[in-house]
């Protein structure tokens, strides 16, 4: 294990200047990235802890360990907390962020400074959150639900609702400097066929954020009105409709979901065929379904309100739509698969957390159809069978595509190998302990338990507790990796230019790369994933 | 293959701005005086029919997408609009058949 | 294709040496500009949705609850409405005439041509103001003492329900007022610009700022354009 510092004489990104201001006014996408990686891991933490805390109180069907309003706090603040300062931001803003502008030829993004802003907006409304929680935590849900959100509850809505109104701002920033970078800072020669498929994703992605995170902001606005004004347009007593509430709130966090996964898919796109050392299979069509994706998913957003008293006829619409929407995310899984097809597969860590990834996730992806099967969601609406699904895709799919990514580009991001033992045993540990998690929520939501039930009847206990019991097993599988990538900055082996012998013009830069990426903008002449044309990375990288 | 692109500006007459802005005058009192004529159901389309002429001669020459070369510009104000076309179309469509039957 | 970069052999130190204005990760000026216009017709999409959301909480309240709706629309200044429509029209032609006196040059007028979309804005805002302290006085304005029995009594065959109504005025407030709040973000911003301006920071070259300001400005006029109709225009037809 080399113990010495990463090239003293390279100047990098990391030690082109140091001190505090160097980084908190940094407009250099990469450090901003890294800015973005501190912050989301903490609030993934306190995701995490009211996870803990919900899962410890279902270890028992009696209500226990909390009282019900407190456990109310607890899953709509895991919630909140996960979906909004975690999952949203996580690929977009650390990976999309460092190596978009790489990809491409670019020497940075096309707004730095609004870049910069994005993250001093997240973090603002980060500290918003936080001062909600500890004033008392806000329990309506992380679904705001109306009348009780606007009228009922007497938690703290408006500060989360304002918080989570201000995190949006950081999104629509984000979304808004990655589409202007692909149309207008591409490389010569980087014609839009030979955009890694990473970025096509993220381009998906970023029209989501656009379009979509506006309708939550001013629908969170209307909550605040309503609640501090008392105007009535929610409640029904006064001729409001609380169904309208849940039109404008799931027409944006519908796609939220598909904010979530595109950049995961994205991270997935890279990674299988560098470990099958062979082209992607069916480039266009990954392309074309990432945009499919992204604009199939604006017309399914009912499909949350079956149940909520929407007309039988467009519950039918949106059944069929729902349908519609799994045809491109199945078309990538074929592709992803078909790549592998008479490749050289490798199990490196990045391709087990892709491996995972796609079993995952297509489970997840497969239960949403029977979600979207109108007689089918009568009766697991509002279960745990809900919960199960969306957890499949959200965490056994974005959150491995996401740690994936993180040891793919590790070396490029530190300079430093992670240690290839530790990283495939703490995948391996993931995987396990998110199936023992979540599988038996499956079936426990299909034999009736609801969800955001904080005590249940005897029968469901032996489920929960098997859930509980993988839950400890995934945290000890999402502590690993922090520790051994932490312990890597330091002792890790210093990492060459292209440890995966990947194609992509961000591995065409050093280890870390310096802080404008190229000294010479790129001229492409080739076309994506010539893995024909790669030599095989060295056993040794893979066999530490 | 990697060339300058001289985004060349059309420069408008003054006159051509002034003559815009009367049309959208005239066209603000033609919809406030149409609002008090009884077309029944049809008051509420002319009004947004005349306010659709409006806003478009704004995009159009105000903003000057009819002399971009720039085809995003077109694409991302038709994709909004469209976005928000389906927000109401599909909310409407809820609201609208139920009851039905 | 105008979405590529420049030169792809020049180092791009080198480009970078007699502009000013252009920043270092773009390649030429061409580029930033380009640049700066795309992201502004994008934000101005993202406004086009957060209006939106509005507009269709009005669209399904509207088909609810028409009488409120229509009662409410008449006891609007159908005068007040008509000359902030104008008045906008007319700081949307300052606007675009400022625009044209940047390109060519024409720094005196240019100042001038702000201050007067400035002045215009301004004029909108104290026009709504009395609009609003209009509808105070006349309890109108959800919870400041909100009554609509005024319009109960003046429409007795129309069977309003009061609290139909405040929904009309809860949304009237809710648009206005984010409305209006655009517009005073609008007017500062046209401030820094006229100050830029005013120290000659603009020429034909560079006067991009000048250019994406107006553009966001023009996007406030449209809304107010479709607020118009909706708002106060939404039954006239009576004596």
């Amino acid at each position: 294990m080399a113990t010495a510092a990463v090239s003293t004489e390279r100047k990098n990104y990391l030690n082109a200047e140091y001190g505090i201001r160097s980084w908190l006014l940094t407009t250099d996408h990469k450090r901003i990235a890294l800015l973005y990686l501190i912050s989301i891991t903490f609030f993934f933490f306190i995701g995490g802890f009211f996870a803990l805390l919900i899962r410890l109180e279902l270890l028992t069907p009696a209500g226990d360990l909390m009282t019900a309003d407190m456990y109310n706090k607890a899953f709509t603040m895991h919630g909140q907390i996960m979906v909004f300062f975690f999952l949203i931001p996580s690929i977009p803003a650390v990976l999309g962020n460092f190596l978009i502008p790489m990809m491409i030829g670019a020497k940075d993004l096309a707004f730095p400074r609004i870049n910069l802003l994005s993250w001093y907006i997240y973090i603002v409304a980060g500290i918003l959150y936080l001062h909600c929680l500890v004033s008392g935590g806000v329990d309506t849900g992380w679904t705001f639900y109306t009348p009780y959100s606007s009228l009922f509850s007497n938690t703290h809505v408006v500060e989360a609702g304002m918080s989570i109104f201000v995190v949006g701002f950081s999104s629509i920033l984000t979304g808004l400097n990655f589409v202007v970078t692909v149309h207008r800072m591409r490389a010569p020669g980087m014609t839009w066929s030979r955009l890694p498929l990473f970025v096509w994703s993220h381009y998906a992605t970023s029209i989501i954020m656009l379009l979509g995170t506006p309708i939550i902001a001013i629908t969170l606005l209307l909550v605040v009105l309503e609640r501090t004004l008392n105007l009535g347009i929610f409640d029904p007593s006064r001729g409001g409709d609380p169904v309208l509430f849940q039109h404008l709130f799931w027409f944006y966090s519908h796609p939220a979901v598909y904010i979530m996964i595109l950049p995961s898919m994205a991270v997935i796109s890279e990674i299988v065929p560098c470990f099958s050392r062979k082209r992607v299979f069916g480039y266009n069509f990954i392309a074309a379904s990432s945009i499919a994706i992204a604009a199939i998913g604006f017309l399914v957003w009912a499909h949350h309100m079956f149940v909520a008293g929407i007309s039988l006829y467009s519950a039918l619409v949106f059944s069929f739509l729902s349908f519609v929407v799994a045809v491109p995310s199945a078309i990538k899984v074929f592709n992803w698969t078909a790549t592998m097809y008479k490749g050289s597969v490798s199990f490196s860590t990045p391709m087990l957390y892709a491996f995972g990834f796609i079993g995952l996730f297509t489970i997840g992806g497969l239960t949403g159809l029977f979600l979207a099967t109108l007689g089918v969601d009568v009766h697991v609406h509002d279960t745990y069978f809900v919960i199960a699904h969306f957890h499949y895709v959200m965490v056994g799919g974005a959150v491995m595509g996401y740690l994936g990514g993180i040891h793919f580009w590790w070396p490029k991001i530190s300079g430093r190998l992670y240690p290839e033992a530790w990283g495939r045993l703490a995948a391996l540990i993931v995987f396990l302990g998110f199936n023992l998690t979540f599988f038996p929520q499956f079936i426990v939501g299909y034999l009736g338990m609801p969800r955001r039930y904080w005590q249940y009847p005897p029968e469901y206990q032996v489920y929960n507790v098997l859930s509980t019991a993988g839950a400890s097993i995934l945290a000890v599988g999402y502590l690993l990796p922090m520790v051994y990538l932490l312990w890597s900055l330091r002792y890790g082996k210093v990492a060459p230019d292209n440890p995966w012998q990947a194609t992509g013009l961000e591995w065409r830069t050093p280890s870390p790369p310096p802080t404008f990426n190229f000294d010479e903008t790129p001229v492409v002449t080739w076309e994506a994933y010539e893995y024909g044309d790669m030599p095989m990375p060295d056993e040794v990288t893979l066999e530490r | 293959m990697a060339e300058h692109t001289e985004q060349s500006e059309h420069i408008m007459s003054s006159g051509f701005y002034w003559l815009i802005w009367a049309i959208l005058i005239g066209a603000t009192f033609l919809t406030a005086w149409i609002a008090t004529i009884d077309l029944g159901r049809f008051n509420t389309v002319v009004a947004l029919i005349i306010a659709t002429c409006k806003a478009t001669i704004v995009v159009l020459f105000f903003m000057h997408v009819k002399y971009t070369s720039e085809k995003m510009t077109k694409a991302v104000l038709i994709a909004a609009v469209f976005w928000l076309l389906l927000l109401l179309v599909l909310s409407l469509a809820d609201y609208s058949t139920r009851y039905a039957g | 294709m105008s979405d590529r970069a420049g030169t792809g052999t020049t180092p791009l130190a080198v480009e970078h040496a007699d502009r000013a204005e252009l920043r270092h990760h773009f390649a030429d000026v061409v580029q930033q500009r380009n640049a700066a216009s795309l992201g502004m017709w994008w934000f101005l999409g993202t406004e086009i949705m957060f209006f939106g959301g509005m507009f269709c909480g009005y669209l399904i309240y509207r088909r609810a609850y028409f009488p409120e709706f229509a009662a409410g629309s008449i006891s609007l200044n159908l005068l007040a409405g008509t000359l902030n429509t104008a008045v906008l029209i007319c700081s949307s032609l300052t606007v675009a005439l400022a625009v044209r006196a940047s390109q060519l040059g024409k720094r005196k007028q240019l100042v001038n041509l702000l201050l007067a979309t400035i002045f215009f804005g301004v004029c909108f805002l104290v026009v709504k103001g009395f609009e609003w302290r209009k509808e105070y006085t006349e309890h109108h304005i959800p919870t400041f003492y909100f009554s609509a029995q005024d319009m109960v009594n003046k429409h007795p065959n129309l069977h309003i329900d009061p609290q139909h109504a405040k929904i009309f005025f809860s949304l009237y407030f809710a648009l206005t007022g984010v409305h209006a709040l655009h517009m005073i973000v609008g007017i500062g911003i046209f401030s820094v610009i006229t100050f830029m301006a005013w120290r000659g920071k603009f020429n034909p070259e560079y006067h991009t700022p000048v250019e994406i300001a107006g553009l966001y400005w023009h996007f406030v006029d449209i809304v107010w354009i479709y607020l118009f109709p909706l708002l106060y225009l939404i039954d006239r037809r009576g004596p």
